[in-house]
């Protein structure tokens, strides 16, 4: 008997016109953060100009701020910082939750219970209300910052993946893997996990945008990103004054923010329908 | 109302004092425990170790952790707020001016919001695939992508430094009349309604969806019955749970944003207080302000809970 | 129905090349119906037999102008009364349904919105159409539910639907549909997923609402027997396209398309070799007094919800013994006891000659291989994210340690064995058909070495043909690898044809065995002869000739 070869699998994607569009914003600004000191124009903290709050021209291709800094090279760099941050937010998140979460729905019974009530509790305190408290106690060092975007986001990836696998764990094929004499662990990483990686890739996307907000928020509020570094939400801060003078500093981190915001929503809300399957 | 439907509302209240109680665990220790020393903060930089134990002594910083978790947590039991040393004066005092003004924005919000976004939410669903169910579709997602403090600075922008026709702060002298608080109130409200709306439409818009595509609505459809008799006799009553938590979470999403509007327009709330505090390491007021807070929230999504648990037809 | 001659008028509904395309997600094309053409007349019943994807349910959707999201009609009049449906805006087809063309659907107990009392449900087509006003309504739907032998007419109204049972619900439904007075009414599968013994008390009250009335009808169905009960003509459907159209008799007594043959005879249930020609062997396992069931044990020793009570078995190496019972009986948690995925309060479990711990994860590798449980629904026994080289190989890696080469060897081995191409092993098993699905399972079983077979009810979601060839294939495999079979079902057909011996369980006691072929002895429990005889046969008359004692009827049947 022959072995043949596995055929190439023909990946059948419909990707909407929205969809394409919303994965080159998130894929530009991504891009940028990660090559952000070759983009630059200026040194970001050098004042360059003796305009404060000058105009779009051909030299500071978005004007300047407060201080006569370059709006687009501090934009680039910001950009750094507020995705930078997010993401390793994010990950140390996901990775704490999504494992927890796993855990939880393999194992059930006591474990289950008391992990899930503890983790409940972190439900009574809104988001905003916990960076502030844990940027009370501790300050506003990056450190902390990705500390408490991790506290504050991991629940929600607890319990979203749990609630999945609980979901695939009722199910016939995992009966007939136990009934073979399977561990909670192969369980748990061959047979759950594969079937519930599409839908928290979506909640982690989700979670991505809900976690920039959050602390451009904090930096907006002077207890995020310290200066003389500023994320977006940060410079909004520092530039509020230009609001009088219509200067583009306020409004054009806030513009970054928001198109990397609405394109991941909207991405999510659109993926290729292969994906979206796999959610149903 | 019978027996069980009892003992789950009870366990719902019996697991909320649970998190309250861990909630003012997790508050106080996060704020004792991380480095900074409220002692040093006070006496500046250039403070000698003697003066610094000395203060310490004086405001009680030297005994054990959790005898004065204990102390803090009888003392919000009977009224006794704590000691503001930043701003030297008890913390009941500062909370007692600014909470109405905090609780008339969040209610007025609220207010708003509620009617507002589920009407949206409800003719969408109704009309769903046409350009209305579209337009309205589109409008939420943006918002809900928008920072507020990106929608509070843009309007700014707009209505009062180029139109020029409502003032940038709101704060209001207890003599003014009726028309300039309510110009005064328009876009922190505006802000706050844009923020909370967008979430809750989305929300619902997606219960009632999914509550359309349930075998018992095409049962209606095939009685005859019309695209809104089936939204709101069968679809909406069965969306209960899913819409009234769609209004706590929104809840929580309008405490971010009353924190951010009162910055922005300078307004004199509790959120606003919380935030200078957490400027200045105001330990007492952060504590209290976020046990305010949080209690409020947790009475929110508690009654959110008991009223799903209500509706629940099979329960009766 | 053939003992009372009707009186059939004009030309009720007319289907004129009718088409319906379904777009897929990724924009492809299917049509669904190719052309269908048929007539019915005022006041017979029409079926439609096809099994799954033969394009019935959308036929009769199409009767009430809808076509599920997705689809739409491509082509063709659907004419009621002179009118086509199709035509009419969405306004005028609102008017119609419930009004001139009533449904009754598959699953009552979905199609009843669980906030609303049923009274409210039932009258509301009153109120849409403005036929009648409040009270009148209600008094009304009590006339119907007293028609269609309810138990309480006048104050089942007023539960909500979780309070009532299966059968009953499905009977409410049909009174909702009547409400209306409508010309036509449109039956759904209405008695798929009901009990043998429920099905009777439905379809005798269907069937009387119909004959006095003089309804006009069409009754949707993949079952020929219960379609023989109530229809006087039959269309037989296939992918879309009509393959047979005639009476009743014609069809099912002398069939003249070969796919309508093919649907007969699988009907038939293919006796199995009288138990005498067996000879008698060793016990390969044995359940012993075994209870169990879910909650805290009490402190007599059982569970507090006691799903199987003191049941004892013994299955002979090499024979299947088969265990038949209706929903709730206990039945697949006596086979999850067996797998030790549900331990067992008490009684033992003892596998060639050894006792086996009550837990799976007490047990040894060797053990758990030695019995092998497969599951109902191929969809969720296999993992869709794995390819079914995976599938099968894992337990050759599990239990053999093979690897690499020898693995995908034995792997083609295995689907050889069940009948499949070796290229199969590259897909993903929502590439598969329902009936290859099952063959996976079986292989991934069988991959073990297993001596026993623990089947749950793995015929019962598969069309009639698919199902008998599965059957076949595990007659094929007990012969050629002497397995024993311990197999569960809700279908005594299926039993028959495969089994040796028989168990009847019933409230999670066994009420007794059997050799199958003794399956119509007089010697049998009065609950096993009730079961028997709630099976429809071919014969049309077979429905209104049934007499079973209504006290048994009471105690045994959930209706």
């Amino acid at each position: 008997m022959t072995v043949s070869a596995a055929p190439r699998r023909k990946i059948r994607f419909q990707i909407r016109p929205i969809a394409a569009i919303c994965l080159a914003v998130v894929l530009f600004w991504a891009l940028v953060a990660l090559f952000a000191p070759l983009l630059i124009h200026y040194p970001v903290g050098d004042m360059v100009s003796y305009d404060y709050f000058g105009p779009m021209s051909k030299e500071y291709w978005l004007g300047t701020d407060y201080l006569g800094r370059d709006i687009y090279s501090r934009l680039i760099v910001g950009a750094r910082y507020t995705i930078g941050i997010a993401f390793i937010g994010l990950i140390l998140a996901a990775l704490i939750g999504i494992t927890l979460g796993l855990l939880a729905a393999a194992f059930g019974g006591v474990f289950d219970t008391i992990l899930s009530r503890a983790i409940d509790t972190f439900v009574g305190i809104p988001n905003l209300l916990l960076a502030l408290v844990i940027v009370a106690g501790g300050g506003s060092s990056i450190p902390i910052l990705i500390g408490a975007i991790t506290i504050i986001f991991f629940p929600g990836c607890y319990r979203f993946t749990r609630s999945m696998a609980v979901n695939v764990n009722a199910l016939d094929f995992i009966a007939a893997a136990r009934a073979r004499g399977e561990g909670h662990f192969y369980v748990m990483i061959h047979e759950i996990l594969p079937n519930i990686v599409g839908p928290i890739m979506a909640d982690l996307g989700l979670r991505f945008v809900h976690i920039i907000l959050l602390l451009s928020g904090l930096s907006f509020l002077g207890l995020g990103v310290q200066p003389p570094n500023a994320d977006w939400g940060a410079m909004v801060r520092e530039n509020m004054i230009g609001i009088s003078y219509g200067s583009p500093a306020v409004v054009v981190p806030s513009l970054a923010l928001a198109s990397l915001a609405l394109a991941i929503n909207l991405l999510i809300d659109n993926l290729p329908q292969r994906i979206r399957d796999q959610m149903e | 109302m019978n027996k069980r439907i009892l003992e789950m509302i009870g366990g719902r209240l019996a697991v909320a004092i649970l998190s309250l109680f861990l909630v003012s665990l997790a508050v106080f220790f996060i704020t004792e425990l991380l480095p900074g020393d409220t002692a040093q903060e006070l006496l500046g930089q250039a403070v000698t170790t003697e003066a610094a134990a000395q203060l310490r002594e004086t405001l009680g910083l030297d005994r054990p952790a959790i005898l004065r978790y204990f102390e803090w947590v009888f003392g919000l039991l009977t009224g006794d707020l704590g000691y503001s040393h930043v701003s030297d004066r008890p913390v009941a005092n500062l909370v007692a001016e600014r909470l109405p003004n905090s609780l008339t924005l969040a209610a007025i919000t609220m207010a708003i919001t509620i009617p507002l976004a589920l009407g949206l939410g409800i003719f969408a669903a109704i009309w769903k695939g046409s350009i209305f169910d579209r337009a309205i579709s589109s409008v939420a997602i943006m918002l809900v992508s928008f920072p507020e403090f990106m929608i509070a600075t843009l309007l700014v922008m707009w209505l009062s430094v180029y139109m020029q026709w409502l003032p940038a702060l709101s704060f209001i002298a207890p003599t003014a009349d009726l028309r300039t608080i309510v110009l005064a109130f328009i876009m922190p409200v505006s802000v706050l309604v844009f923020g909370s709306c967008s979430q809750m439409i989305r929300l619902s818009r997606a219960a009632i969806a999914d509550a359309m595509a349930t075998p018992y609505v095409e049962m209606a459809m095939l009685k005859g019955a019309s695209r809104s008799r089936m939204v709101l006799r069968h679809a909406l009553p069965n969306s209960v749970a899913p819409i009234v938590n769609s209004v706590a979470l929104s809840m929580s999403g309008l405490l971010g944003g009353v924190i951010i509007v009162e910055t922005v327009f300078n307004y004199p709330g509790l959120a606003k207080l919380m935030v200078d505090g957490v400027t200045t390491r105001d330990m007492p007021l952060i504590q209290t302000c976020s046990m305010i807070f949080c209690g409020f929230y947790l009475v929110l999504i508690t009654a959110a809970d008991i009223i799903a648990i209500l509706s629940n037809p099979r329960l009766r | 129905m053939t003992n009372i001659a009707k009186k059939t008028g004009d030309t009720l509904v007319s289907i004129e090349d009718l088409r319906v395309t379904a777009t897929t997600d990724s924009g492809r094309k299917i049509e669904i119906l190719k052309g269908i053409n048929f007539e019915v007349r005022r006041g017979e019943v029409l079926a439609l037999i096809g099994e799954s994807g033969s394009g019935k349910t959308t036929i009769a959707l199409s009767l009430l102008a809808y076509a599920r999201s997705g689809c739409h009609f491509s082509g063709g009049r659907v004419l009621l009364d002179g009118v086509d449906l199709i035509s009419l805006d969405e306004g005028a087809r609102q008017k119609l349904r419930g009004n001139k063309v009533s449904y009754v659907p598959q699953s009552a107990a979905a199609s009843f919105n669980p906030s609303k009392k049923i009274m409210d449900q039932v009258v509301e087509v009153a109120e849409i159409h403005g036929i009648l006003d409040k009270t009148a309504a209600r008094t009304k739907a009590i006339g119907l539910f007293r028609a269609l032998s309810l138990p309480s007419p006048e104050t089942i109204g007023d539960r909500y639907p979780h309070q009532v049972s299966g059968g009953q619900l499905q009977r409410l439904a049909a009174a909702m549909a009547l409400l209306g007075d409508p010309e036509l009414v449109v039956f759904d599968e209405p008695t798929t997923a009901l009990d043998v013994t429920t099905q009777i008390e439905v379809l005798k009250a269907f069937k009387s609402a119909i004959l006095d009335r003089g309804m006009t009808g069409v009754y949707v169905s993949h079952d020929l027997a219960v379609v023989a009960q109530i229809s006087d003509r039959i269309i037989v459907l296939k992918d879309g396209e009509i393959q047979e159209a005639g009476e009743t008799e014609q069809i099912v007594g002398a069939p003249a398309h070969p796919y309508t043959q093919a649907l007969i005879s699988a009907f038939e249930p293919v006796e199995a070799e009288a138990a005498g020609s067996r000879q008698a062997a060793k016990a390969v396992l044995e359940m012993r007094e075994v209870v169990a069931g879910y909650g805290n044990v009490k402190s007599d020793g059982k569970p507090h919800i006691i799903a199987v009570d003191g049941v004892s078995l013994t299955l002979q190496r090499g024979h299947s013994l088969g265990v038949i019972g209706e929903s709730g009986c206990g039945k697949s948690t006596l086979l999850r006891v067996a797998a030790g995925l549900l331990p067992a309060a008490s009684g033992s479990c003892i596998l060639d000659g050894k006792d086996l711990r009550p837990q799976v994860s007490a047990r040894s590798k060797d053990e758990l291989r030695k019995m092998q449980i497969v599951f109902q629904l191929a969809d969720t026994a296999l993992n869709p994210a794995q390819t079914v080289g995976n599938i099968i190989g894992r337990p050759l890696t599990f239990y053999h340690g093979m690897k690499g080469e020898a693995r995908d060897k034995r792997v083609i081995e295995l689907l050889d064995m069940v009948r499949m191409p070796a290229q199969f092993r590259h897909r993903l098993p929502r590439e598969l058909s329902g009936g290859q699905r099952q063959r996976v399972n079986l292989a991934r079983a069988l991959a073990a070495k297993p001596d026993v077979l623990l089947c749950d009810e793995i015929t019962s979601a598969l069309d009639t043909v698919v199902a008998a060839k599965v059957l076949e294939l595990l007659k094929e495999l007990q012969r050629e690898l002497h397995l024993s079979y311990l197999f569960v079902s809700h279908d005594i057909h299926t039993v028959q044809s495969l089994c040796d011996e028989v168990m009847v369980m019933f409230g999670g006691r066994k009420l007794e065995t059997f050799a199958a072929a003794d399956l119509h002895a007089e010697a049998r429990h009065p609950y096993t002869k009730l079961l028997a005889s709630s099976l429809p046969t071919l014969d049309p008359t077979w429905l209104d000739n049934l007499k079973q004692d209504p006290e048994l009827v009471r105690k045994f049947a959930h209706a």
